[in-house]
């Protein structure tokens, strides 16, 4: 491990434990050394560790990165609840802002919730009563030991809390907005966030990350969200990764499903200098369902990196995985598509697409669908595909007197707009429509979404 | 309206038309014969800019050099080609294609954007012309729709754009006789003074229903034989194969 990384990773801890000293309890102090001594033993990734093979994150650990501090979330004066509503859309239901890492209730919203439902900042519930969290703040780094997931499991203070009792249903979407302000000093934070869906239960997710600030400087978002689902239960989980071009942003996404529990996921990565968002599910008994959407589109120098995991554990899970890269520039884009079938898993029925578009001669794609199944009488197919845009359809287009520029735009969007229509918080996706809009070449008109009142 | 003057169009270093001249002039339909691979496509894709072909030779469109105009360019001055095999466009609506083509070319031209609306009511007229049901404009382009539907589409296309010059490319090709009526219905309906067509066809059976002016026959890159509608039936008796030899022989310097 590099010295200034180690360096960092020690100052890290020895100052959370003067602040917090005498806040945690006891069994936290002990989970944030263990997940800190195996940082320090282990190390983090390398070129040669297989899971990390794509992303080089060196240039993270040689980036002197200070704790953020809960007083800059103060400090952020010019925030308002209606700058949230622009860089992070109003989907109209209860939401949790936490700036640099910090829960910051001014500007947040918390709706009337069904009897029992709980969304709330982790740093208050652990304050509460926090033994009951322990078996589950652990749980991640040590079933799926890596080095980001073991750091933030360390130095996480704040984060979201949602539990939804069994049978409840919440309507609207949880928003978590998690907000950094790259300011001149590089800052580190290490959101961690839980979801407790009961049996039977419905909620949807929303997870946002989003850079603002003036000075442009740089950040590190090191985050962790566990979703465990219990029988039956249904939850969507959204994330739209838009943080500034400039920061890092590492994520695990760790899922247990439980018996007939169905769970969708979908990402959009847009910024970020180096991003990685992984998705990990385990489904560990019959009847489990599952769902992983990803849209990612770097450009300029960008590097964003997908890595998924499904465990199909119990027999009789299904999952479904489809996610779609744009990249312009000399950006480069990264699918690493892994499934597990265990042994027992009987009719597993899984299936994985990745497709990818290049719009610039520098631009690079690495997908990696891996399939390792131990059992048998099982369903599983894989399809990847890199490719330009269509010469034919271009021609098309600019014999009908569409410019060049607009209609390479019109093929992408096209190309984008399947993953967009599975975005199902109508609210959500007009936002993220928008995001994507801007992104793309000039397509002459307004988007194509006027045109569905159209339809006859 | 449309001068072709030695025409020479290369593709990979093979020669598909050598030599070829034609004129056009406005208010004119001119019918291209000709058996499979005598350049006929080839002709349709050069007028509409494709950029795959190695040309040479000259081509004036209403006294301008039209192989200097990229394809969106020459959409703009009015030259519009109803594909022989038109492209399927997943993702993109039908309706959203034409609105954003025909406003690229109002732009262009200086006029008023039409808003959905106006749009709409366009597009529903037009479409009675070619018989065309009105689901088809909220599908994607010609994704899923059958070789006749593909070609209605394309004259739907033309009837929104309302070109100076139309090329048909084998827009015949693969319709049976009642979609083969609605197509040339909806050709007829946009003869004007004004405007002039090229369609190409390898058979005789859609000049039954678009009566040309002119009818020339290619074989080998060229033009070997020009006349009125006569030509055709007389094509329909013999076949081209007398023209081939002949264009073989003529070709050769």
């Amino acid at each position: 491990m590099s010295a200034t990384a180690t360096s960092l990773l020690l100052q890290g801890l020895s100052r959370l434990e003067s602040k917090r000293n005498g806040h945690d309890a006891v069994w936290l102090q002990d989970l944030r050394r263990a997940a800190f001594q195996w940082v320090l033993e282990r190390g983090f990734p390398t070129a040669k560790d297989e899971a990390w093979k794509y992303t080089r994150v060196a240039r993270i650990l040689e980036t002197p990165f200070e704790p953020a501090q809960p007083a800059e979330a103060v400090a952020s004066r010019w925030l308002t609840s209606g700058a949230i509503d622009s860089l992070a859309g109003d989907l109209g239901g209860t939401r949790l802002v936490f700036v640099n890492g910090y829960y910051a209730p001014d500007l947040s919203s918390l709706k009337k919730l069904p009897k029992g439902a709980t969304v709330r900042s982790l740093a208050a519930a652990l304050a509460d009563k926090g033994e009951s969290l322990e078996p589950l703040l652990s749980r991640p780094w040590r079933e799926h030991p890596h080095a980001f997931a073991a750091l933030n499991a360390a130095l996480a203070e704040d984060g979201a809390l949602i539990q939804i009792p069994a049978h409840t249903e919440i309507e609207d979407p949880i928003h978590l907005v998690f907000l950094s302000d790259g300011g001149k000093t590089p800052r580190v934070s290490h959101p961690r966030s839980l979801v407790l869906a009961g049996a039977g239960s419905q909620a949807t997710i929303v997870e946002t990350h989003v850079g603002a600030g003036t000075t442009g400087g740089s950040y590190f978002t090191n985050a962790v969200t566990e979703v465990l689902l219990d029988e039956g239960a249904t939850v969507a989980h959204y994330k739209v990764q838009n943080e500034t071009e400039t920061a890092f942003h590492i994520a695990l996404l760790d899922v247990r499903q439980q018996r007939d529990s169905r769970f969708t996921a979908l990402s959009v990565a847009l910024g970020s200098s180096i991003a990685r968002h992984e998705v990990q599910v385990r489904l560990q008994a019959p009847g489990a369902q599952t769902t992983l959407n990803g849209l990612y589109m770097p450009r300029n120098e960008q590097h964003l990196d997908n890595p998924t995991l499904i465990e199909h554990v119990a027999p009789h899970c299904t999952s479904r995985e489809l996610y779609k890269g744009v990249v312009d520039g000399q950006g480069r884009g990264v699918f690493d598509g892994h499934i597990v079938v265990r042994p027992g898993a009987v009719k597993t029925d899984a299936s994985q697409t990745n497709k990818n578009l290049l719009l610039s001669a520098s631009a690079e794609v690495d997908t990696r669908p891996r399939l390792e199944i131990f059992a048998d009488d099982v369903k599983c197919a894989h399809g990847a595909a890199v490719g330009q845009l269509n010469e034919d359809a271009m021609f098309y287009l600019r014999s009908r007197g569409i410019p060049q520029k607009a209609a390479r735009g019109l093929l992408t969007y096209a190309f984008v707009g399947e993953m967009l229509e599975l975005i199902q918080v109508e609210s959500l996706r007009s936002h993220v429509e928008k995001l994507v809009a801007s992104r793309l070449p000039a397509r002459g008109v307004e988007p194509p979404a006027g045109d569905v009142t159209e339809a006859p | 309206m449309l001068q072709i003057r030695n025409l020479h169009v290369k593709v990979g270093g093979k020669e598909i038309l050598r030599g070829l001249s034609l004129e056009v002039r406005a208010g004119e339909v001119h019918a291209i014969m000709g058996p499979n691979g005598s350049g006929k496509s080839t002709l349709a894709q050069v007028l509409a800019g494709h950029e795959n072909y190695d040309v040479t030779g000259e081509v004036l469109y209403q006294g301008k050099d039209l192989l200097a105009l990229s394809p969106e360019e020459r959409a703009v001055a009015g030259v519009f080609l109803a594909f022989q095999y038109p492209v399927e466009i997943p993702g993109v609506g039908n309706l959203y294609f034409l609105r954003t083509a025909l406003n690229a070319l109002r732009k262009q031209r200086g006029l008023e954007e039409l808003d959905a609306m106006d749009f709409l009511a366009v597009a529903k007229e037009r479409m009675k012309l070619v018989e065309m049901d009105q689901s088809f404009m909220s599908r994607s382009v010609n994704e899923g729709f059958s070789g006749g539907e593909k070609k209605r589409n394309e004259i739907f296309q033309m009837a929104v754009l309302e070109p100076t010059l139309a090329i048909l490319d084998e827009t015949d090709s693969g319709l049976d006789i009642d979609a083969l009526r609605v197509v040339a219905r909806g050709v007829n309906a946009l003869r004007s003074q004004d405007r002039a067509m090229l369609v190409i066809t390898h058979y005789q059976r859609l000049l039954d229903y678009i009566v040309p002016d002119r009818v020339h026959v290619i074989a080998n890159g060229r033009i070997v034989r020009s006349g009125d509608k006569d030509l055709a039936l007389e094509l329909e008796k013999h076949g081209y194969a007398g023209f081939e030899q002949g264009g073989v022989a003529g070709a050769t310097p």
